[in-house]
């Protein structure tokens, strides 16, 4: 029965994270909730973070998971910086989290949780829920444990079943506070435990406990409500950056009518696409868990030669395995896609943290003049149209071509948008059949315009051809220690590259044009810096913003734009990469904004540095 | 642990043991045209072949080009992959298709492509650095799995390319140009390997002897699965005379042990020696003193995993022990191989539930729509 005692506000947003032990089910929790909220129609960005551990001693705080979701009734681009609300599932939890939650924000916390011993291990001395340390909160301490054993009390279930249960009523608490329905959520657990009767009927119960707990527990006044957004017109799904890849590449391989060969070795954060791609044999696609990752790019090189769509996955320490092959697919000159969903490095780093310090690797990382094309997707739902990208360069210009994602993208999500397969390229590819010169046929004869050279495949009869890591003679491919025709081959290569700026789109200046500040930055951090730049725009001052998916070749245009604007910010989780890049090629006075923290950035801090630029001398907006 | 080392037998000689008169490069072969309607010629590439001359890789590959021609596949639907190395040069110089990849990784772009194109067949060639060393994970990677490729590996025992340094095949001690002190490194036993990698088919063939190498590559190919075949060759700028006591004709008969699936293992000049099972140990027995007949000999069976066991682990230096080295197919077995039963996931699939169709996919999950 709902009471009427609670009123319900309106809000054009919001951001809840939760977090608990990582066997809590956090995670779970986190994306059921934001199924929920993406089919109620808000636009949503979410932000899971968890640790590498996959069971870290419970209730210390380097075992704590979290998710964060940001949900609007407008367009967002960020998954928020500080949230309204915090669901702690336990000490460690409240310890780790509490700095990112607002004064005045909810606090729910599962008080059952907070023992002498739990309290220890996350390193407090005192109870905060007792000594008043979290007074600037509104605080509901919730006895979550208990509530969830009595629901399930008369189903007699083992204790581990009833523990597991836990997370539900949380979910159900959160439902009914930010007034979404059960249905789906109903519907979604009755799917997942079909043939586990018992758990399906203890999850049940523990979540219709937690939504009851909510209406007729009258520690709770208030609910929340935010309006559906108004996205532009069209069919969406919930996606995140790894499932937007995996669909890219199925949807590349049907539209190149070639059979997908996906090689990769399992590496965080990049195994979700191998365990997506895995599930879709009858689009065609070969998945191949390889003995490690040269042998998964090297099959890769095998399964290019052989006429297929070849892509290879990893993440920063697997692709500093696979650089030799890399090159050796730059001198083959043959298709090839590289995902490299970058994590927080160097060596092992943080696995399951974000970062953004592959470029200069994806840029230079091989022995020799080995040029590659990269392109990189802004958000979680873009990774689809860059991974097309990725895919319809490496078949038209017969080069590896690097796709540079990151953890953020990957496991984030976002409402995406579901094209037609009518909007997407066309990348149907020719193969050489016949002997292209004089009854001969050379291997490295190029198209006059792309540069490209053919693609002859094993098993054509007259074309046979061997092809090496070894300088080719131009035209021919025979093996040549020519000292020219070696210089001449280099920068023919380099060339070959360079081309592909003629066939891309030029980058796109946003906010004021004639600002004095540009603000530069590629990849997952589109939607902290676009948000900053909006606000500060808010506030009266100018700026405006490019935002690069190209970084190999960089747009025609970039110089021209750059050199009009006086100041130049790069923000990058990096120490500065790009800002070198753009400083070496264009002589630009570009400056960095770099933070590595495994995390990504806010609007808030980009903000205060942008108005800081902007302030310079007089500390008010200025005019042009 | 140096009381250990001693008891090991002396690094060998091989000048000890060369032949008076220097074999020439070309050793005989058969000469007559196969029935096929390809002449080894046909395999020959336009490329100037540039080993040492005196290399045992040019019999090697012309013995290759012999069997090519027998098959009588047409040369596009052979692929030749190889690694780094001297023999890896080998695709250069066939007619076919090829590629000459990066060091130690020719097993693995050979199972990118076998997997995506079964209908061609793939030859990997490496060698004991190439195929050992540098790709020892790729080898027992691809043994293991049963791709459906024929891999030659031209062993040496010696780093030729690099201009002669130990590899991991070089005998204990060997003084090189990196070991002026003996090599530390106790070698690999390459057919012991691909047994215990689970290889499907192992054999063992040297360079000196063609028309017995033509055989068993011929054997490699017929092979469903993976064949690891070892080939005995001569590196006759740094390693010269390595195999010469299994592969000249004064030492030959009593050091190689020539076997043929369903025969008795006899060897010898005379073919007066064989192998008999004393208890777990093969030993040599001597066919002429009237104690031991043919009858007696182990029988050769290359489904059997023991004599398998018993035929790789004869690896000692038949110089300082009886037991002969064992040349021929030395294991044969059939198992489903990686690439067909990666393909027949995706024809079962689509059998069950249709060809994928790219909109479904596109518009799965739970989906809204905003007017």
């Amino acid at each position: 029965m709902a009471r009427s005692d609670v009123r319900i506000v309106e809000l054009p947003e919001v951001t809840v994270r939760i977090a608990g032990d990582s066997g809590d089910g956090m995670q779970l929790t986190g994306s059921q909730f934001t199924s929920v909220t993406a089919l109620v129609g808000n636009d949503l960005s979410t932000l899971p973070d968890f640790p590498a551990e996959i069971r870290a001693p419970a209730g210390t705080t380097y075992g704590v998971s979290a998710f964060q979701i940001r949900f609007a009734s407008s367009d967002i681009l960020t998954p928020g910086d500080e949230c309204d609300a915090l669901v702690a599932m336990n000490p460690a939890a409240l310890k780790t989290n509490i700095a990112r939650l607002r004064k005045g924000g909810i606090l729910i916390v599962n008080e059952d949780a907070f023992t002498e011993r739990d309290l220890q291990l996350a390193g407090y001395t005192g109870n905060p829920l007792e000594d008043g340390s979290l007074s600037e909160y509104e605080l509901y301490r919730v006895p979550i444990t208990r509530l969830t054993q009595e629901a399930l009390a008369e189903l007699k279930l083992p204790f581990k079943v009833v523990e597991r249960s836990k997370n539900m009523f949380a979910l159900g608490l959160l439902l009914w506070l930010y007034d979404r329905p059960m249905d789906y959520t109903i519907r979604w657990l009755e799917q997942r435990f079909a043939k586990q009767p018992d758990i399906l009927e203890a999850n049940l119960r523990a979540l219709r406990a937690g939504y009851h707990y909510g209406d007729t527990v009258e520690a709770f006044s208030t609910r929340y409500r935010v309006a559906p957004a108004k996205l532009p017109p069209g069919t969406y799904r919930n996606i995140t950056g790894n499932q937007a890849t995996a669909l890219g590449l199925i949807a590349a391989s049907q539209r190149a009518g070639l059979e997908l060969f996906y090689g990769s070795y399992p590496i965080t954060p990049a195994s979700d696409v191998l365990h997506e791609l895995a599930k879709y044999k009858h689009f065609r696609v070969f998945t191949f868990q390889a003995e490690d990752e040269i042998a998964a790019v090297t099959a890769v090189i095998g399964a290019a030669y052989g006429g297929k769509l070849a892509v290879t996955g990893t993440s920063g320490p697997g692709l500093a395995l696979k650089t030799e092959a890399i090159g050796l697919g730059v001198m083959l000159e043959l298709p090839l896609v590289i995902l490299d969903i970058q994590r927080a490095g160097p060596s092992t780093g943080m696995p399951t943290k974000t970062e953004q310090a592959d470029l200069l690797q994806a840029m230079f990382g091989r022995n020799g003049e080995a040029p590659v094309p990269i392109v990189a997707p802004a958000t979680p739902g873009e990774c689809f149209w860059m991974v097309l990208e990725a895919c319809r360069i490496a078949l038209k210009y017969m080069t590896p071509v690097f796709f540079l994602s990151d953890g953020y993208l990957a496991n984030g999500s976002e409402p995406w948008r579901i094209p037609e397969p009518e909007e997407l390229p066309d990348l149907r590819v020719r193969f050489a059949t016949e002997p292209n010169a004089n009854g001969r046929f050379l291997p490295y004869k190029r198209d006059p315009d792309t540069l490209a050279r053919p693609w002859a495949l094993p098993g054509t009869p007259g074309l046979m051809h061997r092809i090496g890591g070894l300088e080719k003679q131009h035209e021919t491919g025979n093996v040549s220690y020519d000292p020219d025709n070696h210089d001449f081959m280099v920068r023919l290569r380099a060339e070959k590259i360079q081309r592909i700026a003629e066939d891309i789109p030029p980058a796109e200046l946003e906010g004021d044009p004639e600002a004095r500040l540009l603000v530069v930055g590629w990849g997952s951090t589109y939607g902290a810096i676009k948000t900053a730049v909006q606000r500060l725009r808010q506030k009266g001052y100018k700026v405006a913003q490019v935002h690069l998916r190209y970084l190999n070749p960089f747009p025609k245009n970039l110089g021209e734009i750059l050199t009009r604007f006086e100041r130049i910010l790069v923000p990058e989780i990096n120490l500065g990469q790009l800002v070198r890049l753009l400083r070496d090629r264009y002589l630009v006075p570009a400056e960095g904004y770099n933070r590595v923290r495994g995390l990504p950035f806010t609007a808030a801090e980009l903000e205060a540095r942008m108005q800081d630029i902007l302030t310079e001398g007089n500390g008010h907006p200025e005019g042009n | 642990m140096a009381d250990e080392l001693k008891t090991t037998k002396p690094a060998f000689k091989p000048a000890a043991v060369k032949p008076a008169v220097r074999p020439s490069t070309q050793p005989e072969t058969r000469d007559e045209e196969p029935e096929t309607g390809y002449t080894w010629r046909d395999f020959q590439s336009d490329q100037d072949v540039r080993w040492c001359p005196g290399c045992g890789d040019y019999a090697i590959l012309k013995t290759v080009q012999r069997v090519l021609a027998e098959i009588g596949r047409p040369p596009h639907e052979h692929v030749f992959v190889s690694g780094i190395g001297c023999s890896s040069r080998f695709p250069y110089y066939v007619s076919t298709y090829g590629m000459h990849t990066i060091h130690g990784r020719a097993t693995a772009v050979a199972t990118g492509l076998k997997v995506v194109r079964p209908d061609l067949a793939v030859w990997v060639i490496t060698g004991d650095g190439d195929g050992l060393s540098i790709g020892g994970n790729h080898m027992l990677h691809i043994l293991r799995r049963n791709v459906d490729v024929q891999i030659l590996l031209f062993n040496n025992q010696i780093y030729g390319l690099t201009k002669g340094q130990f590899s991991p095949t070089s005998e204990f001690g060997k003084i090189t140009k990196s070991s002026p002190y003996g090599s530390a490194d106790w070698p690999v036993n390459p057919a012991a390997f691909a047994l215990g990698a689970g290889a499907t088919f192992i054999a063992r063939g040297m360079d000196r002897d063609p028309n017995h190498l033509a055989t068993v590559i011929r054997r490699a190919y017929e092979h469903r699965g993976a064949a690891f075949v070892e080939i005995y060759q001569n590196c006759n700028v740094f390693n010269d005379g390595a195999f010469f006591v299994f592969t000249e004709k004064e030492t030959k008969p009593q050091a190689a042990l020539f076997v043929e699936h369903g025969k008795p293992m006899v060897f010898g000049a005379n073919r007066d020696k064989g192998i008999r099972l004393d208890g777990l140990k093969p030993v040599v027995v001597d066919l002429t003193d009237g104690k031991w007949s043919v009858d007696d000999l182990l029988v050769h069976d290359e489904t059997d995993e023991t004599i398998a066991f018993l035929l790789t682990r004869m690896f000692d230096d038949p110089r300082h022990l009886e037991l002969p080295r064992p040349f021929g197919v030395i294991r044969a077995v059939q198992r489903p191989t990686f690439d067909e039963v990666m393909r027949q996931q995706i024809e079962r699939t689509i059998e069950a539930r249709g060809p994928g169709d790219l909109r479904t996919l596109l518009f799965s999950g739970e989906t809204w729509t905003v007017m």
